[in-house]
């Protein structure tokens, strides 16, 4: 059986060979997939591009999932930005507008790229989004980005999972968090070390996060919990890029985040038996939006 | 699990919100449209489980109409696919089962073609838009159509898996696996055979002219 990946192990090369991760993660997939690095390139090029697509219909005025449970969120605080001074910096807010947004896309049945699952789509495209603009990087270190967060979600969901139902929340937005800080320090500049770093800071934020979606729906409290990891990923990428370290190394935070994991119960993994899910209001969406009412769409069309 | 590609992370393409009750609906969907192999009059969906409670917040019922009309898993027409439906004059029925007995999503599909043809199909989706089907017509069958899938129904006479085999073969088409079941009738029989590549429009002929083979569809 083949050896699992390590972040250590990733780490170690970028740092021998004095590169970046992304490199040691672009190559390592031409490796295993026997694939060219230019035709490997390109298919990332294309998601990124699908994620801008996504990103921009998700600040659109009038978004509107199919329940109605979510839709303008991204709209309304890109709104705020402009009027107000927030209160936690404008690049967390910006973030935070946009990884709403695509989530938004995702629940009203628009086009996503899942990163790692569709649960948690907003929280990287937002955040890369945001740190291009931040420090004036390239498409090509946007894409670099989108490697190296790819390369820390294999480890993740070898070592831990990326499932929701396996892992509650921490494993879906947890993972993307992670992910998406990583991906920031290192296009802002930080080495590997740092960025991993970032990864860690933002990982531990989530351990024990629950998966408790309200009516079964990937919606409440899904979009704003991708909201609130891409603005933890960013945070975690400053801390790390002005030399703050995680006392426990990204590996072993993905290891307890497997343990917290194996050890929820299955009512707070994806099952909306416990958790928000099961709070007064949740089931009174739930009793609003059942299935048994279809509104007004379609009349005639679907007799139920 | 191991994880060979970073595009298992980042990707796929799709369209929300989730895999199971978009993804995988869609291809169920797919499916039945190639099972009933003609152009499509009339669809009665019914829905079991999660797909029964949560079908309108997971747009699963467009989903699968959005299957029945050839659309794929990232095809951003799918939000619009009752409507299109309609347009095509492809009348749609959505009924819920609040029985327990099968996997939580899963839905039967009842078609009926322009030609008045009929046919039955149960399939489940059972996570990261994989799907299973669990019957076909009067079939009970497990089927995942990862691979080329060739279905082909025939009497229960001595005789018939040999020539279709054969056929196969003579055209370079390995048999990666084959499965052959009887149905509730007397002499009714189907052979599932997942193939490593796609079988052309005249072998498809070669097989459906062959004695007691009744009918063949392609996945």
């Amino acid at each position: 059986m083949r050896r699992k990946n390590t972040i250590s192990e990733l780490v170690a090369v970028a740092e021998t060979r004095g590169c970046s991760l992304w490199q040691v993660i672009l190559e390592k997939e031409e490796r295993l997939q026997g694939r060219d690095r230019k035709d490997i390139w390109r298919t990332m090029e294309k998601y990124w591009a699908v994620m801008k697509e996504s990103l921009d219909a998700g600040l659109q005025p009038g978004n509107r999932s199919l329940s109605g449970l979510v839709g303008e969120e991204g709209f309304l605080l890109t709104r705020y930005l402009e009027k107000a001074k927030p209160l936690s910096g404008s690049g967390s807010v910006l973030a935070a507008a946009r990884a709403m947004g695509v989530a938004v896309v995702n629940a009203s049945q628009g086009r996503i790229v899942a990163a790692p699952t569709a649960g948690s789509c907003g929280i990287l495209p937002a955040v890369l989004a945001t740190v291009a603009e931040r420090t004036g990087a390239s498409e090509e270190a946007v894409i670099g980005a989108l490697f190296t967060a790819a390369g820390v979600g294999m480890v993740i969901d070898e070592q831990a999972s990326t499932a929701g139902a396996k892992g509650g929340c921490q494993a879906e937005c947890g993972s993307a968090s992670c992910m998406a800080a990583v991906a920031a320090a290192e296009m802002a500049g930080g080495t590997p070390r740092q960025a991993v770093n970032a990864g860690a800071l933002a990982l531990k934020n989530f351990l024990g996060l629950v998966c408790d979606p309200v009516a079964g729906l990937v919606e409440v409290p899904c979009v704003k919990r991708n909201a609130i990891g891409a603005a933890v990923a960013l945070l975690a990428a400053d801390m790390a890029l002005a030399g703050i370290e995680s006392k426990i190394p990204l590996d072993e935070v993905i290891q307890a985040m497997k343990e917290v994991g194996d050890a929820l119960p299955d009512s707070l993994k994806e099952t909306s038996l416990a958790g928000l899910a099961a709070t007064p209001t949740a089931r009174e969406i739930e009793k609003r939006i059942g299935a048994g009412d279809r509104g007004n769409n379609h009349p005639g069309l679907l007799k139920v | 699990m191991s994880v060979r590609s970073v595009f298992e992370i980042i990707g796929p393409v799709m369209v929300g919100p989730s895999s199971s009750h978009t993804a995988g609906a869609v291809r169920i969907g797919n499916v039945a449209r190639a099972v009933l192999g003609e152009e499509i009059r009339r669809a009665e969906i019914t829905l079991y489980g999660s797909f029964a409670k949560t079908y309108k917040g997971h747009g699963t019922d467009r989903a699968l109409v959005a299957g029945l009309l050839g659309m794929s898993g990232d095809d951003p027409g799918i939000k619009d696919s009752l409507n299109r439906a309609a347009a095509l004059g492809l009348e749609v029925q959505i009924g819920l089962a609040r029985g327990e007995e099968f996997h939580p999503n899963t839905a039967d599909i009842e078609l009926t073609g322009v030609s008045g043809k009929r046919i039955f199909l149960r399939g489940s989706s059972v996570g990261g838009g994989n799907i299973l089907i669990t019957r076909i017509n009067q079939y009970d069958l497990s089927l995942t159509a990862h691979e080329p899938t060739l279905i082909v129904e025939h009497l229960d006479r001595p005789g018939v898996v040999g020539r279709v085999a054969g056929i196969l073969g003579d055209n370079g088409i390995n048999i990666a696996e084959m499965r052959v079941t009887r149905g509730n009738l007397t002499e009714d029989k189907i052979m599932v055979l997942e193939t490593d590549n796609q079988v052309s429009d005249e072998i498809l002929v070669a097989i459906a002219r062959l004695p007691n083979v009744t009918a063949v569809i392609r996945i």
